[in-house]
């Protein structure tokens, strides 16, 4: 009685395991369209093409290889009183199955190596784009004859509160970004890319590129962008503690529109000169410098000034942040050299620092009551000459 | 002289003493395998708190520090704890059965590569204590996130490294120098079990890239401490130098843990077919043009750095060039199935598992050395997937099987077949929903290593983490079943299996002490 | 039977010699593959490497007028390096085999000595082996003092084999900050 039983069961546990299996593997595939995108460049679709024409010789493959498999285990049974054979070699079999593989590989290689070639050409550029890493952000500097412009980070914008689980999440959550990409669309856009610190890497899905960000050299990649839109990708290389949260944002807009938001950005440039001359009271500082410090100083230093000892020191009754001002001011602007510490001389415009180092004088449990403003940071950068 | 010695050692020596000085290839084949079990334990328990990070979006149990540490000591405790010690294991319990020798050639030091390994994990594992925190560079340790901005445990970490290469190189210096010298009588090298033939490849494989990894760490160690600019860009280094030396290790690597699965799996399928193995001699040149093959691939893990286009190409064909012999390998097993006799105990229903589930990983290899189609799939969870399928339902499932397949020849018992049965059901499906998601999530952008991800991924990531612990929790019931067989159960006959073949089961069950004191004579 | 023992005993001891050697020269090997790889990259380019100062002669600057190749210039600094840095022009045309001065600018905004190092890198990569530079500030290391600024020179052709599908390269530099590892050792650089 008791074996019927658990032989019963055991019935019971393969024929539900394969039923599962069967189940899930297309339900799976055809779940909510995941599936590598199709994008919005030639080089994406023709990707998506080849990637689809192997799954499919793959699936091909399996329907031939599993479906002996499957035949065999069924029919061979020794339950079904099936009898071993005896052979144990065939040198036509073997030179069969060695030599159709091969063909199938060579199928696969010709429409690869096409792709490939093209994915390489990034010459005949019509825009050019230094893509910088940072951790844990992007820079942007456009190349322009007359030289770098218009240079701007693109951070992430995802409050802390929809990371950590306070509020509900937005639709683009970890996705977004203070200020996007922009690029020309029907444009030959060449991007080169380097990092600041460790390797990154900058990936579109939409447009099938992905580059790696290496310290100390460039690569070079490109895109020619067919539809207006946001694109969101991701940084793919392990760079550290905020890795996940670095993305990619994009915005693709007509060659009449990026032409008007290029000027817009160049009139800003210059309109930050002005508004580093500009009175600022201590309350403007630390109001400024707090949206300064929640972009560029809560990973390290963290939202509440504590930091994240023995690597990232507190700010909240450091020596520094309550000590003299010219130090503080000197480590944001030159950094400290065989730390995290970055030198934010070059990457912040005189409002941001002057705004972030009042904000951390006089908040974070911090209040020595002194300010530094844009003007006399503008001094301390010339004056050094 | 050997023979001289055993005449007044029959059995072990008492208490700890055995286990600390033992140079019995029995004794130190069940340390590995134990060690390795306890490694697989701890690695799981970190890739639970992965899961269990991923459950949800957002951040609910785990800093991304801390998160980073997780992904690292996984890979760091499965590739060099879990995987590699359990196949040393086995090949320490099984060669010298197999060919007829009485131990290995070197047996003390074949004691001290074992013995080394506990303080190298030791040393690693101590600095999830340190204030500093765990290796957080990832497994692959790309520099200079793992030089110029790693934490300073890392030279825990390299010294770690140190002593598991050396216990490997060791280890691999003992299996050559025994399936070399010490082969019975007649057992010509055509003539020795599969398993045999893949350990001795595999521990080429080792000798000629374990020290390369060496090397890669020593470097680091000079750039960290000396002042070197090996991988700084500052001094004239190259960070991408870093990835090419240790890709040129970390391919052979993926074959020394899949070769000696292709071992088992080719003695337990002929096992129960009950028919000689299909294409032996065949089995015998795949496994070695795998092996060369696995020295001139190591870029296809670069393809986004931005090699020229020829390197590109180059790394492209020859990648898929490994489908080749791969692709003989499944078809000789399948057709040692076809027309055989065939029986579903424990071991098989893992080698079976083993044949669908590598060649899937196989298929998502094959799309993965498609250079066009790697800058999609590179670093995204279609990759995770990738070599977990390679990895899980290969490696493990293989490490598994042998283990099923064996333990009545170890313990002299049988195992609980409907225990077994229900183990492999719950490893099988638990596995399939825990990756098989991750291909999708991989495709559709997610990248890997990272704490939390977008909202589109939420489902997948849900379905993996509750796979994962399904899987994650079945592995104590196989803990069980070997606690359980090792203290008793049906007596197991020499032969165990009605198909079994090859001079392991003409000893008895269990094994004696000390077995083949005279070798046998191979016909 | 002794004999056969000891025999025995000496392939064995010759199969483990073997093996320890062979683990040994791997461990060179690994070591072999720095040089190696640097070779490989100045043939192909691999990276934009670049090689390091051209000794040119006459025969290697005859200006192929007919053909013009942008050549365009990036500066970069490494994260917390603090220096003022930027090529002086954005870009130039050239005639390959036309022999051009250029000018990087830099300048040290702190209150300290700093030694820096400017790391070269050239795309499209197959062409870095095409750009000569007979005279680089990327060649030493740069000393500034505190405040001191410098306007660096760098010379340079375009071979006339460069491969005629290229018609624009860049010309990156990166600046490292390595006054910690000249540190004490500072006074044997010269600033140029």
């Amino acid at each position: 009685m008791l074996p019927t039983i658990k032989k019963t069961v055991n019935k019971l546990w393969s024929r539900a395991a394969l039923a599962v299996l069967a189940t899930m593997l297309p339900v799976l595939g055809l779940a909510a369209g995941m599936n590598m995108p199709e994008g919005v460049t030639e080089i994406s679709r023709a990707t998506h093409q080849l990637h689809m024409t192997i799954v499919w010789i793959c699936v091909a493959i399996g329907v031939v290889v599993y479906g002996v498999l499957i035949f065999s285990l069924i029919k061979y049974r020794k339950s079904k009183g099936a009898v071993p054979a005896t052979f144990h070699h065939s040198t036509k079999a073997e030179i069969i199955w060695t030599a159709i593989p091969f063909l199938i590989l060579i199928g696969m290689a010709i429409p690869a190596t096409k792709v490939l070639t093209q994915v390489y050409d990034a010459s005949e550029s019509e825009l050019d784009i230094l893509i910088t890493g940072y951790q844990w952000r992007w820079q942007y500097r456009y190349l322009t004859e007359e030289g770098e412009e218009v240079a701007f980070f693109s951070n992430l914008s995802t409050p802390d509160e929809q990371i950590y689980n306070q509020v509900e999440k937005g639709e683009n959550y970890l996705l977004e970004v203070d200020e996007p990409l922009v690029i020309p669309t029907n444009t030959k856009v060449r991007f080169l890319l380097t990092s600041a610190d460790v390797i990154h890497s900058w990936w579109i899905p939409e447009f099938a590129l992905k580059k790696d960000a290496i310290p100390g050299f460039i690569n070079e990649s490109w895109v020619k962008v067919e539809q207006p839109g946001v694109y969101r990708g991701q940084c793919t290389e392990l760079c550290g503690q905020l890795h996940g949260f670095m993305p990619v944002v994009v915005n693709a807009v007509e060659p009449a529109e990026f032409e008007a938001w290029f000027a817009e950005k160049q009139a800003a440039a210059a309109a930050i000169a002005e508004m580093a001359n500009q009175d600022w009271t201590l309350e403007q500082l630390v109001a400024e410098g707090q949206t300064v410090y929640t972009t560029f100083c809560v990973a390290c230093h963290q939202a509440n000034g504590q930091g994240l000892p023995p690597a990232f020191p507190a700010l909240t009754g450091s020596p520094i942040t309550t000590g003299p001002i010219e130090e503080h001011i000197n480590i944001v602007l030159n950094g400290r050299p065989g730390t995290a510490m970055a030198a934010y001389g070059g990457l912040l415009n005189p409002v941001q620092l002057a705004a972030v180092i009042t904000f951390e004088r006089n908040a974070l449990g911090n209040s020595v009551g002194d300010m530094v403003t844009p003007v006399e940071i503008l001094q301390i950068q010339q004056a050094a000459e | 002289m050997a023979t001289g010695h055993d005449d007044h050692h029959h059995g072990p020596a008492k208490g700890i003493t055995r286990w600390l000085y033992t140079t019995n290839h029995k004794d130190i084949g069940s340390m590995y395998l134990w060690f390795s079990f306890a490694m697989f334990l701890l690695g799981g328990t970190f890739a639970l708190v992965i899961r269990a990070e991923l459950f949800q979006p957002g951040l609910q149990f785990v800093d991304p520090n801390f998160f980073n540490q997780m992904t690292t000591m996984h890979g760091l405790v499965m590739v060099f704890g879990a995987v590699m010690p359990a196949f040393v294991g086995l090949a320490n319990w099984m060669i010298p059965l197999m060919i007829g020798a009485p131990d290995m050639a070197l047996p003390r030091m074949n004691n001290w590569s074992f013995w080394i390994l506990p303080f190298a994990f030791a040393l690693l594992a101590s600095t999830l204590f340190m204030e500093a925190g765990a290796p957080n560079f990832g497994w692959t340790f790309y520099a200079p996130l793992s030089t110029t901005y790693a934490p300073s445990t890392v030279t825990f970490f390299i010294f770690a490294i140190h002593i598991m290469g050396a216990s490997s190189i060791m280890g691999a210096i003992n299996i050559i120098a025994t399936i070399q010298n010490l082969r019975a009588p007649g057992m010509t090298y055509m003539k020795m079990p599969l398993f045999v033939w893949t350990w001795l490849i595999t521990a080429y494989l080792l000798i000629a890239v374990m020290p390369v990894l060496a090397g890669v760490v020593t470097m680091m160690l000079f750039d960290i401490h000396f002042g070197t600019s090996f991988f700084n860009a500052a001094g004239g280094g190259d960070p991408v130098l870093f990835q090419h030396v240790f890709w040129f290790f970390g391919h052979p690597e993926v074959y020394i843990m899949i070769l000696p699965a292709f071992g088992v799996i080719s003695e337990i399928v002929p096992t129960f077919s009950r028919k000689k193995l299909f294409g032996y001699d065949s089995m015998v040149y795949a496994t070695s043009s795998i092996a060369f093959l696995s020295f001139i691939v190591w870029a296809h893990h670069m393809f986004t750095t931005g090699m020229p286009l020829a390197g590109e190409l180059f790394f492209m064909y020859a990648t898929m060039l490994i489908a080749v012999p791969t692709g003989v390998k499944v078809f000789n097993w399948v057709t040692t199935m076809f027309k055989g006799s065939i029986t579903f105990e424990t071991p098989m229903l893992f080698a079976i598992a083993f044949v669908v589930l590598f060649t899937c990983g196989g298929f998502t290899g094959l799309m993965l050395s498609i250079a066009p189609a790697d800058f999609q799939y590179h670093d995204t969870y279609f990759v995770v997937a990738h070599f977990h399928y390679v990895l899980v339902p290969g490696a493990v499932f293989s490490i598994m099987a042998a283990v099923y397949y064996w333990l009545p020849k170890w313990t002299g018992n049988m195992y609980d077949e409907n225990l077994g049965r229900l183990h492999f059901w719950l490893s099988f499906i638990g596995i399939n929903i825990l990756f098989f998601p991750q291909h999708f999530l991989g495709l559709a952008g997610m990248p890997r290593r990272i704490p939390d991800y977008a909202l589109q991924f939420a489902d997948f990531n849900m379905i993996s983490s509750i796979g994962a612990f399904i899987f994650g929790f079945s592995q104590l019931l196989f803990l069980f079943i070997v606690i359980k067989t090792v203290k008793g159960g049906k007596k197991a006959t020499a032969e165990v299996w009605e198909g079994s073949h090859g001079l392991e089961w003409t000893v008895p069950s269990p094994a004696p002490y000390h077995t083949f004191s005279t070798p046998p004579v191979v016909k | 039977m002794a004999n056969k023992a000891d025999q025995h005993q000496t392939s064995l001891g010759r199969t483990v010699a073997k093996l320890g050697l062979a683990a040994a020269g791997m461990f060179a090997f690994g070591f072999l593959l720095v040089p190696l790889y640097d070779v490989f990259c100045e043939i192909t380019g691999l990276n934009g490497k670049t090689g390091g100062r051209y000794e040119y002669t006459e025969s290697d600057v005859i200006v192929d007028e007919s053909r013009q190749v942008i050549v365009q210039f990036t500066a970069s600094n490494n994260a917390g390096m603090s220096w003022e840095f930027r090529p002086m022009q954005s870009q130039i045309t050239v005639h390959p085999g036309e022999l051009v001065e250029v000018k990087y600018y830099a300048r040290n905004p702190t209150g300290e000595r700093m030694i820096a190092q400017a790391i070269p890198s050239v795309v499209p990569f197959k062409s870095a082996d095409y750009l000569h530079k007979t005279e680089c500030f990327c060649f030493t290391q740069q000393v500034l003092e505190a405040g001191e600024e410098v306007e660096m020179p760098l010379l340079f052709f375009v071979d006339r084999d460069l491969p005629k599908d290229v018609s624009k390269m860049t010309l990156s530099y990166t600046l490292f900050d390595v006054t910690q590892n000249f540190a004490g050792k500072g006074n044997t650089l010269s600033a140029n």
